[in-house]
C-alpha cells in the first residue's frame, strides 16, 4: 500500500507541477496577482508530495520490501540499516527521485523565502522552476519508476553494488545534487528576468544567496566524491578527469564565475546580460552532467544501468531547456537595459578577467569531455582524453587566473590602484617565492613544477590573509579597535578570504602529490616494504566475517622513519550476494599526510601489497572544506538576511556602500 | 570600503567610448579563448589516446611505440604471474589476440574470460606493454569499447554483460 501511495503522490506531484509551470505565467501575462501567486502554493504542495513519495520508497527499502523491483535489485536483507537507507539513491530510479526531491525542495524554499521579491519575478521564477520539475517528474514516472512491483516476490534482494556500500554514499550524492539542482533556481530567475524584460541590482541580490548555496554544496559534494574515490577504489588516485567527474566540475567552474559576476552586478549594476547568460549556462551544464551520467552514453559506476529510452528522454529535456532558454536569451536580452561603464583598473574589471578565465577553463573541460563522444559519433574512432590533455589545457588557463587573484582581490571598486594593489601583495608574493625556492633547494633532483605549485598555493593563502589583515590592523589603534574592526567586517569579506585561501590550500595539496611515492611487493608475514617515508611490516592475515561479506584482513605495523605509528589494516572483501570482491585500503593519517596500503591477490603464502606515501594529501580536501566554509559564511552576510528594502529604497540603494 | 558617490563620468574616462571599451573587452576575452583553443588543438595531437581491439591493431596498422588503449576479453588460461607483481596475459576479441605485460596489482574484477581495458604502449609483433589496467566497478559491467570491439568480430551475444539492467531483468525467485 505504501508503495502505491508513493507512486500516486509522485504522479500527483507531476500534475501540481504542471499547474506551477502554467498558472503563474498566465497570471503575469494577465496582470492578475492571484493567479501569479498560485506558484508559491503549488511549489509547496509539489514538494510535500515528492517528499511523501520519497518517504514511501525509503520505507520499502528499510523494511526490505522485496515486492518492489527497485528494492530487489539494489538491497539485501542482511545489509546494515544505514546502507538499506542509502541504497535508496544508490541506483538510477532512486537517485532520480532524490534529484526531483531536491528540485521541488528548492522550489518550496523560493516560495517560503521571506525576502520581498518583485511579485512578477517570483511568479516567473517559480513557473520556470515548475517547468523543470515537470520534465524530471515525467522522466522519473515514465522511464525510471522506482515503484514497480514484482511478481512473484523473490525471497532475497540482489544487494547493492559493494563499492557503494559505504558512508560516502550517504553523503556524496545528496550534497552533489543540492549543488547541481540548486543552480536551477538561478536558471529560473534568469528565465523570469528575461520574460519580464527587466533586470537590476535587486535581481542580483535575490539570486546571489541561491548561487552561493548551490556552489557551497557542489564544492562539498565534489570534494566528498573525490575523497570517496580515493579511499574506496584502492589505488590512491583522487581525481581522474573522468567524464562523470567533469560533469560536476563544469557547473562548479561556471557557478564560480557566476558568484563573481553577480557581485559585480549587485555592486555596480553592470555585466547584466553576461550574468543572465552565465546563470543559464551553469544550469545547462548541470543538465548536461545529468545527461552524461544518467543516459548511459558512458558506462561507469554512476550510470547503474543503460536504457536507450532514458538517454533519449534526457537528451530531449536537455535540448528543450538549453535551447529554449538560449533562444529566449537571444530574443529578450537586447531589451535589457545595458549596465554601467567601469574603469579598466578596478575590482569589477578584475572580476571580468576572473570570468573570462573561468569560462575559458570550463570550455577546455567541456571540449575534453565531449570531443571523444562527438568523434565516435562522426568517425567511429574511440579515444580517451585523460590527465595529460587537461594538464596541457586546463592548467595553463587556471594558473594565470590564480596568480592575479590576490591582486584583483585587493583592488578597490570603481577606480583601483594597480600599483598599490601590486605593492600590497608584494610581501605575500615575496614570501611565496622564497617558499618555492627553499623547497626547490631541499628537494633537488625532484620534480621542478611542484615547488612552484606550492609557492602559488602559499601566495593565495597569504594574499587572502594579508588582505583581511589590512582591513583589520591599523597602526594607530590597539587590539580592541582591531577586534571591533574585525567584527565590523562584513561576513562576505571573511567568506571571500576563506574561499580564496581554501583554493590555495588545495593547490598546495595537489602540488605536493608530485612527491608521492608507490611501492609494490609480495609480502609474507614478517616481511617489510618501504615507500617514501613509510615502512610497513606484515604481521599476519586473518579471515573475518561481516554482515553481508567475508573478508581477508592483513595487519601491518607501520613506521614513519624509525618511529612506530599505530598499526594499519587493509582487506579484501567478497560480498556474498554478488560474489563481488572489493579492496578496502588501509589508511593511516600522519599529520596532513597519509600512508595508504592496499592489497592485491594472495599468492603462495604471501599477499601482494601496494604502499603509497601521500604527502600533504589531506590539504586537497581541507582546502575544499575551507572554500565551502567561505561560501557558507558569505551566505550569512547581513545584507542577505535583512529583508530587502521597499522598491523605492531599493533604487537608492542600487550602489550601496560595502 | 569605498563609499558610494554619485556616479559622474570621470574626466579620464572620457577618452574611451562605451564601444571602444566593449571592443577592448571582447578582444581580451577573444585572446584568452584563442589561446585556450590553441592549447586544446595542440593537446589533441599529443595527449589523446586511441582505443583499439586486437584485430584493429593489425587492420589499422598501428605503429610500434604508439600509446593506446587495448580492450577485449582476457583469454582463458593465458594469465601468468612471475615474482609477484609481474603479470602477462592475452587480450582477445575472438579473432586475434595480443600479449600484454603488466607490472602491478590487477584490479579486483580482473578475471579470465572477462572484459578488460588496458592502457600502454604497443610494442609491435602482437606485444603490448600496459602501464595501467583499468578497474571495473561492477561484475556485470562490460566496458562499452570492449563490447563494440567484440561485436565487430561477431563474438557478442546480446544479453551477456552490458545492457542487462538488474532492474529490468526478470528476477529469479
Amino acid at each position: 500500500m505504501i508503495v502505491e501511495i508513493g507512486h500516486y503522490a509522485l504522479a500527483l506531484a507531476l500534475g501540481v507541477s504542471v499547474i506551477q509551470a502554467v498558472v503563474p505565467f498566465w497570471g503575469v501575462f494577465r496582470q492578475d496577482r492571484t493567479l501569479a501567486s498560485v506558484g508559491s502554493s503549488a511549489a509547496l504542495v509539489s514538494f510535500a508530495l515528492v517528499a511523501l513519495s520519497f518517504a514511501a520508497l525509503v520505507t520499502s527499502y528499510v523494511r526490505s520490501d522485496f515486492s518492489v523491483g527497485n528494492v530487489v535489485a539494489n538491497s539485501h536483507s542482511a545489509q546494515p540499516l544505514i546502507y538499506k537507507f542509502t541504497s535508496v539513491w544508490g541506483n538510477h530510479e532512486g537517485s532520480m527521485l532524490l534529484w526531483v526531491l531536491i528540485l521541488t525542495l528548492f522550489g518550496a524554499l523560493v516560495a517560503l523565502s521571506r525576502r520581498s521579491l518583485p511579485p512578477r519575478l517570483r511568479a516567473g521564477a517559480l513557473a520556470a522552476q515548475g517547468l523543470v520539475a515537470v520534465a524530471f517528474l515525467a522522466f522519473t514516472l515514465f522511464t525510471s519508476n522506482p515503484f514497480q512491483r514484482l511478481s512473484p516476490v523473490p525471497a532475497e534482494g540482489q544487494d547493492l553494488n559493494p563499492i557503494l556500500q559505504d558512508l560516502g554514499l550517504a553523503i556524496h550524492p545528496p550534497l552533489l545534487y543540492i549543488g547541481y539542482v540548486g543552480f536551477s533556481i538561478t536558471y529560473a530567475f534568469a528565465v523570469a528576468a528575461l520574460i519580464d524584460g527587466r533586470i537590476d541590482a535587486m535581481w542580483a541580490r535575490a539570486v546571489r544567496p541561491w548561487t552561493l548555496l548551490a556552489w557551497t554544496f557542489l564544492t562539498l559534494g565534489i570534494a566528498m566524491g573525490s575523497y570517496w574515490a580515493y579511499y574506496e577504489l584502492g589505488w590512491g588516485g583522487w581525481w581522474f578527469w573522468d567524464p562523470v567527474e567533469n560533469a560536476s566540475f563544469m557547473p562548479w567552474l561556471a557557478g564560480t564565475a557566476l558568484i563573481h559576476s553577480t557581485v559585480v552586478m549587485e555592486k555596480r549594476d553592470a555585466l547584466k546580460v553576461w550574468t543572465i547568460l552565465l546563470a543559464i549556462l551553469t544550469f545547462s551544464l548541470s543538465l548536461l552532467g545529468t545527461f552524461i551520467v544518467r543516459s548511459g552514453v558512458l558506462t561507469s559506476v554512476h550510470s547503474f544501468a543503460t536504457d536507450p529510452a532514458r538517454g533519449l528522454f534526457i537528451l530531449f529535456i536537455l535540448i528543450f531547456f538549453v535551447g529554449g532558454s538560449l533562444a529566449l536569451f537571444a530574443w529578450r536580452a537586447p531589451l535589457l537595459r545595458q549596465g554601467g561603464l567601469f574603469a579598466p583598473v578596478s575590482r569589477e574589471s578584475a572580476l571580468v578577467v576572473n570570468n573570462v578565465f573561468l569560462a575559458t577553463a570550463c570550455a577546455t573541460v567541456f571540449v575534453g569531455t565531449l570531443y571523444p563522444l562527438l568523434l565516435e559519433l562522426v568517425t567511429g574512432d574511440k579515444i580517451s582524453v585523460g590527465a595529460p590533455f587537461y594538464n596541457a589545457t586546463f592548467v595553463p588557463v587556471v594558473v594565470p587566473l590564480l596568480l592575479i587573484l590576490p591582486v584583483g582581490q585587493s583592488l578597490a571598486w570603481k577606480r583601483g590602484d594597480l600599483l598599490g594593489a601590486a605593492q600590497r601583495n608584494a610581501f605575500a608574493f615575496g614570501l611565496a617565492v622564497m617558499a618555492a625556492l627553499a623547497l626547490l633547494f631541499f628537494t633537488r633532483g625532484g620534480p621542478v613544477l611542484a615547488p612552484l605549485g606550492v609557492g602559488l598555493g602559499v601566495f593565495l593563502v597569504l594574499g587572502a590573509g594579508f588582505d583581511l589583515g589590512e582591513r583589520i590592523v591599523t597602526r594607530a589603534s590597539g587590539w580592541r579597535a582591531m577586534l571591533s574592526r574585525a567584527r565590523g567586517l562584513p561576513r562576505s569579506a571573511w567568506g571571500t578570504a576563506l574561499a580564496h585561501a581554501g583554493i590555495g590550500l588545495s593547490i598546495i595539496g595537489i602540488a605536493a602529490q608530485a612527491w608521492s611515492s608507490e611501492a609494490i611487493a609480495v609480502l609474507k608475514p614478517g616481511e617489510r616494504l618501504t615507500s617514501g617515508r613509510y615502512t610497513i611490516v606484515l604481521e599476519g592475515l586473518s579471515p573475518r566475517t561481516g554482515p553481508n561479506f567475508r573478508a581477508e584482513v592483513a595487519r601491518f605495523q607501520l613506521f614513519s622513519g624509525e618511529q612506530e605509528l599505530a598499526p594499519v589494516e587493509a582487506s579484501k572483501r567478497v560480498y556474498t550476494a554478488r560474489a563481488m570482491p572489493t579492496t578496502e585500503a588501509g589508511i593511516r593519517t600522519d599529520g596532513l599526510s597519509q600512508a595508504y596500503v592496499s592489497l592485491g591477490e594472495a599468492q603462495d603464502g604471501g599477499v601482494a601489497v601496494r604502499l603509497y606515501d601521500k604527502p600533504l594529501i589531506l590539504l586537497i580536501w581541507i582546502g575544499s572544506l575551507v572554500m565551502a566554509l567561505g561560501g557558507g559564511l558569505s551566505l550569512t552576510d547581513r545584507r542577505f538576511r535583512l529583508a530587502a528594502p521597499k522598491r523605492a529604497a531599493a533604487v537608492a540603494a542600487a550602489q550601496p556602500a560595502e | 570600503m569605498t563609499i558610494a558617490q554619485p556616479t559622474r563620468p570621470l574626466p579620464a574616462k572620457r577618452r574611451f567610448t562605451r564601444k571602444q571599451r566593449r571592443l577592448t573587452l571582447i578582444a581580451a576575452a577573444g585572446a584568452v579563448l584563442s589561446l585556450a583553443a590553441g592549447l586544446v588543438l595542440f593537446a589533441m595531437r599529443d595527449t589523446i589516446v586511441f582505443f583499439y581491439g586486437p584485430t584493429e591493431i593489425t587492420e589499422k596498422g598501428v605503429q610500434p611505440g604508439t600509446r593506446m588503449r587495448l580492450g577485449g576479453l582476457v583469454e582463458t588460461g593465458s594469465v601468468q604471474r612471475s615474482d609477484g607483481k609481474r603479470v602477462t596475459f592475452a587480450v582477445t576479441d575472438g579473432k586475434s589476440s595480443i600479449k600484454v605485460g603488466y607490472d602491478g596489482l590487477l584490479p579486483d574484477l580482473f578475471r579470465e574470460g572477462q572484459g578488460v581495458v588496458t592502457e600502454g604502449v604497443y610494442e609491435g609483433g602482437g606485444r603490448f606493454k600496459a602501464d595501467s589496467v583499468l578497474a571495473k566497478h561492477d561484475e556485470t559491467y562490460m566496458p562499452r569499447e570492449v563490447a563494440d570491439a567484440l561485436k565487430k568480430q561477431g563474438h557478442w551475444q546480446t544479453g551477456s554483460g552490458a545492457g542487462t539492467s538488474p532492474a529490468t531483468a526478470p528476477a529469479k525467485p
